[in-house]
């Protein structure tokens, strides 16, 4: 079968190898990240209730996969702030447009705090049927991204 | 974007870096969405973070920053609720060391740098700033710089401003600048209806649950809600306002709604009705088995399901004084009915510090003290952060509370029957 290969809008550049997590619905920033910055963790463990693909899973150096994120307009600096902490996943990759907030936090990451996440939108909904928390995937500066294993 | 000869100045470091980098991440911000240019901020700001939380680190530096370089905003603004009020919330030692020692410690310090930026006065924590008690309540056709998703939604829908959902530091942003990159809810196009909400239901639908219901389906999209007014009636008095306060607070935490219009009722629906649904519009039916459905979907998070509530929290956005009237009124019946004096379930009403101000000097202040509820404007999202606090059986009949923490939602019909008959 042909290896599928997904490709959308470059907002913040950069290569990543590694595994991935898939939300499939709407990624709550602040009910997600809140109780693992709030508790100064080296990781970041999902506390999203509501949503229970990533309820539980470790997010700091992953790619994380969702279709935008949702909830309080705290959610750019909640993404400022793990980005500062070094916590964040490595990158955040949208099947839809970038939402307000998202962008609020990767712009804020990359001019205020010089952190180096990647993120990438308008990857088509595709995505996030066809790759699975725990795959291997690939992530390449022109906005590309392809399962690897 | 296309930028005047001004902003190329700031942007180039005419009135300093530190309003040159506000400036770059505002056209970064722009640009991702097509905004073509800046239009002015015609009123004062609402900003979203009003809680001294010592890891967010990139807040206090990014203020010093701020006021170092003599910026501040040419509009006084109001800001989201305070996170401790001892008075009126008591905690013991424990919660005490935990709030001010470790998670607020920074409390103190960030509400000096609030002043020294335009923080409007000591009464301006809240997250109903648009109140006509507190003041900050923008005209039709207003342009915002606003964070805090409850109030946004609120002032785009019910008052016809605009703004778009912003976050947290870019509130801070837009206000000092004055601007705000145009695209998204600031445009005729961007409060176009892609979702035609009808309401089916039997009678009113309990604003939180309607409110859920639609921010689940449609996220970020602008839902128009037909069916509704038949409940609600075509004009907007105090009740039907504080109704679309809860409603929107949940199409906004559940969601990531920052508009919706009501049939008949908000300003631009009744200027443009069907003008303004999307030829494309998805159709979303909502009647009683659907309400029941995403009740039954929420997720009880206490360690035990029947465990005895030990706190109550009513006011998630904060209470509307007409909320706090009928909340009495309701709370008194019930009490009468079970033939108690007091509420057998500690209970917190939160209010705008102005709304308080003003209840405190009617009777019925002296009633809903009497039935043993404290009266609040802390913020109790903020409050059940604290993980001991946040682990106790709290109930709540607000939707964004349930989302955000442990709380177990209630319909008020329900919670009123829990705090005064439980045994």
């Amino acid at each position: 079968m042909e290896k599928k290969i997904f490709k959308g809008r470059v907002i913040c550049k950069g290569n990543y190898e590694g595994e991935c997590v898939v939300s499939r619905q709407g990624l709550n920033t602040l009910a997600t990240f809140q109780k693992s910055a709030l508790m100064n963790k080296k990781k970041v463990i999902g506390s999203d209730q509501n949503n229970p693909d990533v309820f539980g899973k470790n997010l700091t150096g992953v790619a994380l996969i969702l279709p935008q994120t949702i909830g309080s307009t705290t959610g750019g600096l909640v993404i400022q702030t793990i980005c500062q902490m070094k916590i964040n996943p490595s990158a955040l990759l949208f099947s839809e447009e970038i939402d307000s907030l998202a962008a609020s936090g990767v712009i804020l990451a990359k001019n205020w705090e010089n952190s180096d996440i990647i993120a990438i939108d308008k990857l088509g909904n595709d995505i996030l049927s066809e790759i699975k928390t725990g795959d291997k995937i690939k992530i390449s500066e022109d906005g590309t991204v392809e399962v690897i294993k | 974007m296309k930028l005047t000869k001004e902003e190329q100045a700031i942007l180039s470091g005419s009135e300093g870096q530190t309003k040159a980098k506000i400036m770059q991440t505002l056209v970064e911000f722009g640009e991702l969405f097509g905004a073509t240019e800046f239009v002015p901020v015609s009123t004062c700001g609402h900003l979203v973070t009003s809680f001294g939380i010592g890891l967010l680190k990139p807040v206090y530096r990014i203020m010093d920053e701020i006021i170092e370089a003599g910026l501040k905003t040419p509009y006084p603004f109001t800001v989201d609720p305070r996170p401790i009020d001892y008075k009126n919330v008591k905690c013991n030692i424990l919660d005490k060391l935990i709030f001010s020692k470790i998670m607020y410690s920074k409390q103190k310090h960030y509400e000096e740098q609030l002043s020294k930026i335009g923080l409007k006065n000591k009464n301006a924590f809240t997250c109903t700033c648009y109140l006509e008690e507190v003041g900050n309540t923008p005209k039709y056709g207003d342009i915002l710089s606003w964070a805090e998703s409850s109030a946004v939604v609120f002032a785009n829908s019910v008052l016809g401003a605009r703004c778009n959902r912003n976050s947290g530091m870019l509130d801070i942003f837009g206000a000092i600048l004055g601007k705000v990159p145009k695209f998204g809810l600031l445009t005729d196009d961007g409060r176009k209806a892609d979702y035609i909400v009808e309401i089916k239901t039997s009678h009113l639908p309990e604003a939180q649950i309607l409110g859920s219901a639609i921010g689940m389906r449609v996220m970020e999209k602008v839902p128009y809600v037909v069916g509704l007014d038949k409940f609600l009636g075509t004009e907007l008095n105090d009740d039907t306002i504080s109704y679309l306060k809860d409603f929107g607070a949940a199409t906004a935490s559940n969601g990531a709604v920052g508009l919706y219009h009501i049939d008949n009722l908000t300003p631009e629906a009744k200027k443009y009705g069907k003008k303004l649904w999307r030829e494309n519009a998805e159709k979303y039916v909502i009647d009683d088995a659907e309400l029941e459905r995403v009740y039954k979907s929420y997720p009880i998070m206490w360690k035990k399901e029947d465990a005895k509530p030990s706190l109550c929290f009513i006011g998630c956005p904060h209470l509307s004084f007409s909320q706090l009237k009928n909340w009495t009124d309701k709370i008194g019946e019930n009490l009468k009915k079970s033939g108690r004096k007091k509420v057998k379930v500690r209970t917190i009403m939160t209010c705008a510090p102005d709304v308080a101000d003003k209840f405190k000097k009617t009777p019925d202040y002296k009633k809903l003290t009497s039935y043993g509820v404290k009266l609040s404007s802390i913020c109790p999202l903020m409050y059940t952060n604290n993980p001991i606090a946040g682990s106790k059986p709290i109930i709540t009949n607000s939707n964004k509370l349930r989302t955000y923490s442990k709380a177990r939602y209630y319909k008020d019909d329900d919670i009123v029957k829990i705090i005064c008959e439980v045994k």
